[in-house]
């Protein structure tokens, strides 16, 4: 098929497919005998109506950045990274050293080196699935999804053997060293002599997710080894021709990948919890699957998806709260609906649309 | 450890290991037949949720049964919709799959019994209840093979006995009928069935129906039969285990009932003793126990033991030429 114009393929395709996917659930809540549009109501203003509401909605946004980011990249290489959950569990575990057993005298000191950490795990975590699909062949979904639930059980077993404090029932490790904590946006926001309410944990990590963003744009556009990645993900044989090696390609991008992965728990366990939690990543490793793909896998769109998906998320929880009927599971439901259309139903609008097109251009010729 | 113990912890093995026996075969047809299916996990919380509830609310499990087959097939239907017929992306509908099923089940759970995500327990008729063998009396009294069919063999509930024989079922239907020979040739090379003139669609969308039916069972199992209800998120990962098995198994049904029975084992083990002591050796924690399905199959895939290939044209969609 002809291509589409720039702005069809990456603007009115993905909102049909948001559409779709909000209309869908909207039928849900009728179902469940509620209104939907008071319902996106609320969703709306719980997230983006007060600065309490935008300073959560933000901070889920800048987890799902990194974790989008992270499959965005893994995809312009055609490979799919499914592990950024169990990726950014054992990042989590990497901040979490740094931050329980140095004794930081400022956290502008600590904040760097926690970000080499937390990049430096969730890349290792990354480099055996991702060594086994260059070498192997093992499909690198199927690896990624076990080493997920490696993950897990090692989190729970180091959690539960070896960080938890003697004396303490629950399995959490102890609370970070005071140098470590990372300034809230309360406190960012003092600094200028402005008001930002306290409670909203959103933190300078988001300052990091949109330099990540930056940075990423300008290493999959800008830079030979991102070329060589597209031209990869374009076509292996062409870029095998060209002398691009795959086994560098699959281990680069894979790397980059994790260690994004691994940057989210830079805001979820250093600059909120300030310990390391059995479930620190909450499931934004799958987040990350629906805002690389609402998002064309381009940062500025993984950016807009992340913040969508921060929107529903707070939002969510403030429907949960004012719509008891609606139970937070909703926006599971959503995520999935986003996933289903802009991912495996692509097809479903691209086709017609795309008919739609050439019979225009046929018209005007 | 004594004999009876031995005995018990294989007793809880078979029961542990239906479920992946079910979702497993259930993988085994779609794979076979070139569609990867990782929402096999998706599909089991479905008809455990809709089993549960259905057998809840009319006090029938037959009936339960049917809804949740139902639920898992439609989700199956969905999954072959996006993957034949739109030539979507068999790996991103897969997780859609699951998110669906996760999100829905608790969803629509609330909003009927209002108990978190629950279904009232269920008893009586609206559950499988376990069958005696005759005999197992008089049987059980004699020593050594007694136990084994009076503690081991009887006491299962239906559907255990049906993922035994739903094993060599399919490995007639797989390699003894003409529709497994197609079935199998269309995940290796389609363009070549579709030249014998068989529709590729045709045989894609039946098999992928027949995972959505198996995934029902194994799910329905769970809610039914293995438990007494439905509760949140329940599969925990068992579709991902059978998954795991699949691979183990090399994509061949009668190794892929010994992946699932060692799988049930290690979980029947490590429920039973959590941390394992070895004299001069250690504590082999009970995490490690249940991390070790994923960590054997990493080591198959990675071709430390034998090699795991997988049907040739398995995740590409099949462009008809025109």
């Amino acid at each position: 098929m002809k291509s589409l114009p720039k702005g069809v393929d990456l603007v009115l395709i993905p909102l049909i497919n948001l559409l779709l996917a909000f209309m869908i659930s909207g039928l849900v809540v009728v179902y469940i005998g509620e209104n939907p549009f008071r319902a996106m109501q609320i969703i709306i203003h719980g997230s983006l109506g007060s600065a309490y509401g935008l300073g959560y909605t933000l901070y889920y946004a800048t987890n799902f950045i990194f974790t989008g980011l992270a499959v965005a990249v893994a995809f312009h290489a055609r490979m799919f990274n499914i592990g950024g959950e169990g990726q950014a569990m054992v990042g989590a575990l990497g901040t979490a050293l740094v931050c329980l057993y140095i004794e930081w005298p400022h956290w502008i000191i600590a904040f760097p080196v926690a970000i080499l950490a937390a990049a430096l795990f969730g890349a290792t975590w990354s480099a055996i699935p991702a060594y086994l699909q260059a070498k192997r062949g093992s499909h690198i979904v199927i690896t990624t999804i076990m080493f997920n639930f490696i993950a897990y059980s090692l989190m729970v077993y180091l959690l539960v053997h070896i960080l938890k404090p003697k004396g303490q029932m629950a399995p959490e490790s102890a609370k970070f060293v005071a140098g470590s904590n990372l300034p809230t946006a309360h406190e960012i926001f003092g600094w200028f002599g402005m008001v930002f309410p306290k409670s909203p944990p959103l933190n300078i990590t988001f300052l990091l997710a949109m330099l990540a963003c930056f940075l990423i744009w300008l290493f999959i556009w800008r830079t030979r080894m991102g070329y060589a990645i597209r031209a990869f993900g374009w076509s292996e044989t062409a870029a095998v021709y060209a002398g691009i090696s795959p086994f560098r390609i699959i281990m680069v991008s894979m790397l980059v990948s994790g260690g994004l992965a691994g940057l989210m728990s830079i805001n979820t366990v250093m600059g909120e919890a300030e310990r390391l939690l059995i479930d620190s990543v909450q499931g934004a490793g799958f987040v990350g699957i629906a805002a690389a793909l609402m998002g064309r896998s381009h940062p500025l769109g993984v950016f807009l998806a992340a913040v969508l998906f921060g929107v529903l998320y707070q939002g969510g929880a403030e429907l949960e709260f004012e719509m008891p009927a609606v139970s937070r599971e909703m926006i599971v439901v959503i995520q999935a609906l986003v996933i289903l259309f802009t991912g495996a139903l692509e097809n479903l609008v691209r086709v017609p649309i795309g008919k739609l097109f050439l019979k225009l251009n046929t018209k005007q010729n | 450890m004594d004999y009876l113990t031995i005995i018990q912890i294989l007793d809880s093995m078979l029961r542990l290991s239906a479920p992946l026996i079910f979702a497993c075969l259930a993988g085994l047809f779609s794979e076979r037949s070139g569609i990867f299916d990782i929402g096999l996990e998706g599909k089991m919380l479905a008809s455990a949720f809709f089993s549960a509830a259905m057998a809840a609310a009319t006090g029938s499990v037959w009936l339960g049964l049917m809804a949740g087959l139902t639920a898992s097939m439609i989700l199956a239907a969905i999954h072959g919709v996006a993957s034949i017929t739109f030539q979507g992306n068999q790996l991103i509908s897969g997780v859609a799959i699951n998110f669906l099923a996760s999100g829905m089940t608790a969803l629509i759970g609330q909003n009927w019994f209002r108990l978190g995500g629950r279904t009232p327990s269920l008893s009586g008729d609206s559950r499988f209840l376990p069958i005696d063998f005759p005999f197992t009396e008089s049987i059980g009294k004699i020593p050594i093979v007694g136990p084994i069919y009076s503690d081991l063999l009887s006491g299962h509930t239906i559907l255990v006995y049906i993922a035994l024989i739903t094993v060599p079922v399919t490995w007639w239907l797989l390699f003894r009928t003409r529709f497994g020979l197609r079935l199998r040739a269309v995940g290796e090379n389609p363009e070549a069935v579709d030249t014998g003139g068989v529709s590729v669609s045709f045989l894609r969308y039946r098999a992928v129906l027949i995972c959505g039916l198996l995934c029902g069972l194994g799910g329905a199992y769970l809610a039914t039969g293995m438990a007494a209800g439905f509760i949140r998120d329940m599969t925990a990962g068992k579709g991902f285990i059978a998954l795991a098995a699949l691979i183990f198994a090399k994509w061949r049904p009668g190794y892929a009932l010994y992946a699932c029975l060692l799988f049930g084992l290690l979980e029947a083990i490590a429920i039973r003793y959590q941390n394992i002591t070895i004299e001069g050796f250690g504590t082999i924690p009970v995490q490690f126990m249940q991390a070790l399905p994923y960590i054997l199959t990493i080591v198959i895939l990675a071709g430390l033991v034998g090699k795991a290939i997988p049907p040739k044209a398995g995740g590409e969609p099949y462009i008809k030429e025109r």
